[in-house]
């Protein structure tokens, strides 16, 4: 009992979402992070790849992918901060320094990254969760990363500290009201500093993943935008973090119908399929929107000149 | 004092770069030398230099007239690709019976798909409160797969095997070169469509209603101007800019339709429009600076084997530190004439 006929597609693509979705997951909770403090960060795909590269050349050098990770969170963190600090600049505006942020941590990420395209670097090991299964082609699909099940428990420890801690209470505030938060007594620009870079720093591990997961390798063609549709997923997850999971891993199976379809012979509408969870956010923005209020959920200070 | 913050902040940037390029090891002077020579060095390098600014002033054009009015939409690739795959198709049916009517048909296809675009995040913004930046991206992405779905489906040249592209175009109905420049016309039509805004937004109705509506657009609705018409017109203006840069990308340049359209030049755009605090006029200096470092890329790879991504962190400098630069001007002006006082 080894073939599963006609259901190995949909296992397929369980197997291929479970994978997909890690850097959705960790870009969009990243994103989340930040915008809940009142910021948009639109260059995350810079941070991404900066990441990417950062975490396979540290694996390479060291021979351990786990330093790789904590070389990506800490360059994605360091770009983090860069936008924090330059947009607690007066009237600067965060949209335009996010996407000079993106060319400039493309650059970085393709400058320093050229010597490592072509050796092997040490990847990070799966999980196997599906070792139960009689059927290898579940056994394959649940074998997962372990940043997979790292960024399922990030996605509820900031669910817990948006709700229930002091310092998620204090991003919260920042980021719907400034003159609230500063007549509470809190520094607005360094709360909203720390959460940017905490923000890069959850992108750089996606995009770590990706160098060192899945596909697991270092090259210039990585990513395929999961920076930048960070804030499509943040306003899809109506900036929840544990609805973060959910749209990461929605948009992630979309892009991971494509192959398995693929697989089963069917090759046209690839694209379109990749392409759906943006048809859907756009649509869910039209159907939900205003002209006269803000988003539900969408924190007050979002998109404000300072 | 106008012309002296940006000199003063490319000065900085180029500082920085050069401990940057010091930094990994090299020569700065070296770097800058062969930037210059690349970039403006040289009848060719002028030619590459104009090449890669004539789309960067048509994407930036497409985020300064929506900024006027206060939105900021960053579509223009999107908006840039469909235009390219608008002339291409206009043009394999129009065939080459007529080249001058083939080619005007070509380009007025290309602003038409791409100001249809933006004009729809500007009407979505208008009459439905859709955040125009988030739409913008959202249509872009949907414009870019729109784009790879149509050239490596329906309309794939079956010869195309390595790079799915679209049917060539005739080399008869080809646009070719602005006399005695040897660069295609795009670049005239971006310094005419920069000049024609410029004029526009300053000495016209029409251009005071759109800074009206960017400075507030409940007051522009009180003085009875219609705010609705006139966003989605700009939008429309705007996204037609974009989609002629990818017309004349297809229709002069690569003669078909395919991935080499995408490279970036709507992002550059949006930070060339930022820099240029979103006046036309002054898109055509910044879009032939940052075209003139792009240009100089393959110099610096075949004489310093520097990565080409060299001038993308420079880039990524330049847009930084002049987009921070006004305000760190600000304080530090402030602490000066404190510590005078």
């Amino acid at each position: 009992m080894t073939d599963l006929g006609l259901w190995g597609i949909p296992i397929a693509m369980l197997g291929g979402a479970l994978r997909v979705s890690v850097p959705f997951l960790f870009v969009s909770l990243g994103e989340c992070i930040t915008e809940r403090s009142g910021r948009i960060n639109l260059g995350l795909e810079g941070v991404l790849v900066f990441g990417a590269m950062a975490g396979y050349a540290m694996s390479y050098k060291t021979g351990n992918a786990w330093l790789g990770i904590v070389a990506a969170a800490l360059a994605g963190t360091a770009l983090g901060l860069l936008h924090g600090l330059l947009c607690s600049l007066r009237r600067v505006n965060d949209i335009a320094i996010g996407i000079a942020l993106m060319l400039f941590g493309l650059g970085l990420a393709f400058f320093f990254g050229k010597p490592y395209v072509q050796p092997k670097a040490p990847m990070l090991p799966d999980i196997a969760l599906g070792g139960w299964s009689p059927w290898p082609a579940v056994r394959a699909a649940l074998d997962v990363s372990p940043l997979l099940l790292i960024g399922i428990v990030a996605g509820f420890a900031l669910n817990y500290a948006f709700r229930s801690t002091r310092w998620g209470l204090h991003v919260r505030v920042v980021g719907d009201s400034a003159d609230a938060a500063r007549a509470l007594g809190l520094h607005v620009n360094r709360i909203r500093i720390f959460a940017t870079a905490i923000g890069g720093g959850f992108a750089g591990v996606g995009g770590s993943f990706l160098s060192l997961a899945y596909p697991g390798s270092w090259n210039e063609a990585l990513s395929s935008g999961q920076g930048l549709m960070a804030i499509a997923l943040v306003i899809f997850a109506r900036w929840r973090p544990l609805a973060c999971l959910g749209a990461a891993f929605l948009f992630g199976g979309a892009g991971a119908i494509g192959p398995s379809l693929q697989a089963a012979g069917i090759s046209s509408g690839y694209y379109l399929f990749n392409a759906a969870p943006y048809v859907l956010t756009l649509g869910l923005l039209i159907a939900t929107s205003s002209p006269r209020r803000k988003l539900a959920g969408a924190p007050g200070e979002l998109g404000r000149q300072t | 004092m106008r012309l002296g913050l940006p000199v003063a902040s490319l000065v900085v940037a180029g500082l920085l770069f050069g401990l940057f390029i010091l930094a990994v090891g090299r020569d700065p002077l070296a770097v800058y030398a062969l930037i210059w020579r690349g970039g403006f060095g040289s009848g060719f390098a002028w030619q590459n230099t104009l090449s890669r600014a004539s789309p960067i002033i048509l994407t930036a054009l497409a985020v300064a007239i929506p900024a006027r009015m206060g939105l900021i939409q960053i579509g223009g690739e999107g908006a840039l690709a469909l235009g390219g795959l608008a002339a291409s198709l206009t043009g394999i049916a129009a065939g080459s019976g007529s080249p001058v009517a083939t080619q005007a048909l070509m380009l007025i296809a290309s602003m038409a798909a791409g100001g249809a675009w933006i004009a729809a995040v500007g009407a979505l913004k208008h009459y439905r409160g859709v955040n125009e930046t988030i739409s913008s991206l959202l249509l872009a992405y949907i414009a870019i797969a729109l784009f790879n779905h149509l050239v490596e489906g329906p309309f794939k040249d079956p010869g195309s095997l390595n790079k799915p592209s679209t049917r060539p175009l005739d080399a008869a109905v080809m646009i070719g070169s602005i006399p005695g420049l040897d660069v295609h016309w795009g670049l005239a039509a971006g310094v005419v469509l920069c000049l024609l805004a410029g004029f526009v937004l300053k000495h016209t109705r029409y251009g005071f209603a759109l800074d009206t509506i960017g400075a507030n657009p409940r007051v522009a609705l009180l003085a009875g101007l219609p705010v609705g018409p006139a966003i989605v017109a700009g939008c429309f203006a705007g996204g037609a800019a974009a989609g002629l840069a990818g017309g004349f990308e297809v229709a002069a340049v690569n003669g078909n339709a395919n991935t080499s359209l995408i490279v970036g030049y709507g992002y550059t755009g949006i930070l060339v429009a930022f820099v240029a605090r979103h006046q036309p006029l002054a898109i055509l200096p910044v879009a032939l600076l940052f075209g003139g470092i792009g240009a100089s890329s393959g110099l610096l790879q075949r004489r310093l084997d520097l990565p080409d991504a060299t001038v993308l962190v420079l880039q990524g400098v330049a847009f930084l530190v002049i987009l921070a630069a006004d305000p760190v001007a600000e304080i530090v002006g402030n602490r000066l004439r404190r510590s005078a006082a």
